[in-house]
């Protein structure tokens, strides 16, 4: 009936008054790691749940290589879930953790022995076999989960959160590894995360979840970098939003009216027409910096404009800058590529320039 | 923080101990002591305690008590198998319950302990009568049974109502003993299945795991805490349990309790009637103890297994 591998057709879940995932279509490919992104009750993990057979659309199907798993119940799916609290069976070991699956599949004890002391190798848990789960730090239970959802091969793995628990260093740490289990395995990983960074660094492709419906369905590159609306650009990251009509347009390019900023150039990238009105998002990191006014590229003319920064966050790697201009407060970050101190050094209150090139913008909303 | 002294501490924790260190010193250590010296005494014609003598304890070797030794402990066993059975479903449906309706259900339960003990059997002596409606509705059922299935081997009959009255029978002991000692099997369950978390079934189910199999295999171990204090619970009452047998066991179903009640009052024989409850409480221990043995070893095993199974894999890296 259907050739995709994984597909949500037109599923709804209502909870009371409440629409968690409203006509939801998604199609998922074989081997891809996946990821649901967006903030706490979007309806990411309902949607999750549903494949999982936790919960049953109100409408919609879901097909799994063809198949339809809308009313199987979870013992008859092939699809395992690392939970976000870890979900370990805290009155069996590690190995008796990971062996479950395998032995409610009834397969020989060898065999059984077999794939867990593999996957307790892949996960370099070995010595730590015969431990109960309140024995592990954090991150070891991470790796048993992965590696009790994983043992029997499903066809989809699902992730909730599961590096929410985790302090900083270890989610880095945990990120990476993720990674290379994914690559290992081949097997279908969808991710459920509220954390962008997460999702950009592990996904082939992220569908943005908000209020119950996928906001913008691509690459982490294309989100980023070309969201799909004023919510994409301000969830992923930071952004600047710039909002008014279109004076006009020359060739590719158009020139826009914003109250406070005169003549805004930018990429005619929605084909729009004198009298539009229209949202401009422009990345912080897009935004330079400067104390003197910069002279104009070649054929190109540049968005520059008079500010005074107001504040200042020096992160080492970049300075954040928040800077006054007319009624807006502009965001901007500064990478510190070359030696810090051998620059002219930005203050308080300095009269300073901001500008951006006109590629640099995407219009997010038209109205 | 508030630095303290360890010396100062230490006096503080025996002052808060103390009077209830006194009290079971009072009130329990002593009279088990002199229960147990009692033991040892021989009895006066009227009533008082004799010379030292171990003639009580050769009276002890009365071919009835190990039968009414036994069949207390069969009679509680059964109890304690029933209570368990009925509890588990209870206190997981109460644990997964919406916290509101948590408190009224668990208040539920502990409502009949606003009547009187004694009140409440004597309100099942009169609904177990013989004129009564559940007799009535029990010989339907014999009768029922009878007509359904008098055919088979062993099955049939005629219903006599006569020999088929559950009052004074023990059937009827079982039946009440469960009926008094299920909040107390509840409670403890319920406890336990509170700090259950449920997320785990949720795990079980997602690895493969039939909605059955992950109770057994989740939730009961998980809960064992209070499956172990539930069964200690019910057990141990149950092999004390006097005015229930006395009530509705007529000459049926008489306990190890009904027997030193007869030795102390009726026979005035306060030695024997110590020796007798000596026998119960030992009785009585041995049960706890072979669940505090059976958890050493449990963890025991644990351990030597971990150490056991380190010790294969380091050496197993060496080579």
């Amino acid at each position: 009936m259907n050739n995709d591998f994984l597909v949500f057709d037109h599923v709804t879940k209502r909870f009371g008054a409440l629409t968690a995932v409203d006509d939801v279509t998604l199609t998922i490919n074989k081997g891809e790691f996946f990821s649901l992104l967006g903030p706490s009750g979007c309806g990411k993990t309902t949607l999750l749940r549903m494949l999982g057979g936790f919960e049953r659309p109100d409408s919609g199907r879901i097909y799994l290589e063809g198949r339809d798993i809308t009313d199987l119940p979870p013992d008859k799916r092939r699809v395992h879930t690392v939970f976000q609290n870890y979900a370990l069976f805290p009155t069996m070991t590690i190995w008796d953790n990971i062996a479950f699956s395998l032995r409610l599949a009834k397969l020989p004890k060898a065999e059984t022995e077999e794939k867990v002391d593999a996957i307790l190798d892949m996960i370099q848990m070995t010595e730590h076999a015969w431990k109960y789960p309140d024995q592990l730090s954090g991150g070891q239970k991470q790796r048993v989960a992965i590696a009790r959802a994983l043992v029997d091969r499903p066809q989809v793995l699902l992730l909730d959160e599961p590096l929410a628990a985790l302090d900083l260093k270890l989610r880095q740490h945990m990120l990476i590894e993720l990674d290379a289990i994914h690559d290992q395995v081949g097997i279908t990983f969808m991710y459920v995360t509220h954390d962008q960074g997460e999702a950009m660094s592990l996904s082939d492709r992220i569908a943005v979840i908000n209020r119950g419906h996928v906001e913008q369905l691509d690459v982490p590159a294309k989100i980023y970098e070309a969201p799909s609306s004023r919510f994409v650009a301000s969830f992923i990251g930071d952004t600047n939003f710039f909002e008014g009509t279109i004076e006009s347009v020359e060739g590719d390019y158009c020139v826009i009216d914003v109250k406070g900023f005169p003549r805004i150039k930018a990429y005619n990238d929605k084909n729009l027409s004198t009298g539009q009105k229209v949202a401009l998002s422009v990345r912080p990191e897009k935004i330079r910096v400067t104390k003197a006014r910069p002279a104009p590229e070649k054929g190109a003319s540049i968005n520059v404009f008079p500010s005074v920064v107001q504040d200042i966050v020096y992160q080492g790697v970049y300075t954040k800058y928040w800077l006054d201009s007319a009624d807006l407060r502009i965001s901007a970050l500064k990478p510190h590529s070359r030696f810090l101190l051998d620059q002219e050094t930005i203050t308080w209150n300095d009269p300073v320039f901001v500008w951006w090139h006109p590629d640099d913008a995407y219009m997010v909303e038209v109205r | 923080m508030m630095k303290m002294n360890p010396l100062r501490s230490r006096r503080a924790e025996w002052l808060v101990t103390l009077p209830s260190l006194l009290w079971l010193a009072l009130f329990f250590a002593v009279p088990s002591v002199i229960v147990l010296a009692f033991t040892f005494h021989g009895h006066t014609p009227n009533g008082g305690v004799g010379e030292w003598s171990l003639s009580t304890w050769r009276e002890l070797v009365d071919p009835d008590y190990p039968v009414i030794v036994w069949k207390t402990i069969r009679v509680s066993l059964e109890v304690t198998v029933w209570s368990i059975v009925l509890a588990l479903p209870c206190a997981y449906a109460i644990a997964r319950m919406g916290r509101r309706w948590r408190s009224v259900v668990a208040g539920a339960i502990m409502l009949p302990f606003w009547t009187s003990f004694v009140v409440r059997v004597f309100a099942w002596k009169t609904m177990l009568h013989p004129d009564g409606w559940l007799q009535a509705c029990y010989l339907a059922f014999l009768r029922l049974r009878a007509w359904a299935f008098g055919w088979l081997p062993g099955c049939g009959g005629q219903v006599d109502p006569a020999s088929s009255t559950i009052l004074d029978s023990e059937a009827a002991v079982v039946l009440v003993s469960v009926y008094t000692f299920l909040p107390f099997a509840i409670m403890p369950l319920y406890t336990a299945a509170e700090k259950f978390d449920f997320a785990l079934l949720e795990a079980a189910r997602d690895l493969g795991a039939k909605n059955f199999y992950a109770f057994r295999k989740i939730f009961i171990p998980g809960i064992r805490q209070g499956l172990i204090s539930a069964i200690l619970m019910v057990f141990i009452p149950a092999i004390g349990s006097y005015v229930i047998p006395q009530m509705l066991g007529g000459t049926n179903c008489v306990l190890i309790g009904n027997k030193i009640f007869m030795r102390a009052i009726q026979n005035r024989n306060i030695p024997h009637a110590s020796a007798l409850a000596t026998l119960m409480a030992v009785s009585v221990l041995i049960p706890i103890a072979c669940a505090m043995w059976w958890r050493r070893s449990q963890s025991a095993r644990d351990r030597k297994r971990l150490d056991a199974e380190t010790a294969r894999l380091m050496t197993g890296g060496a080579s």
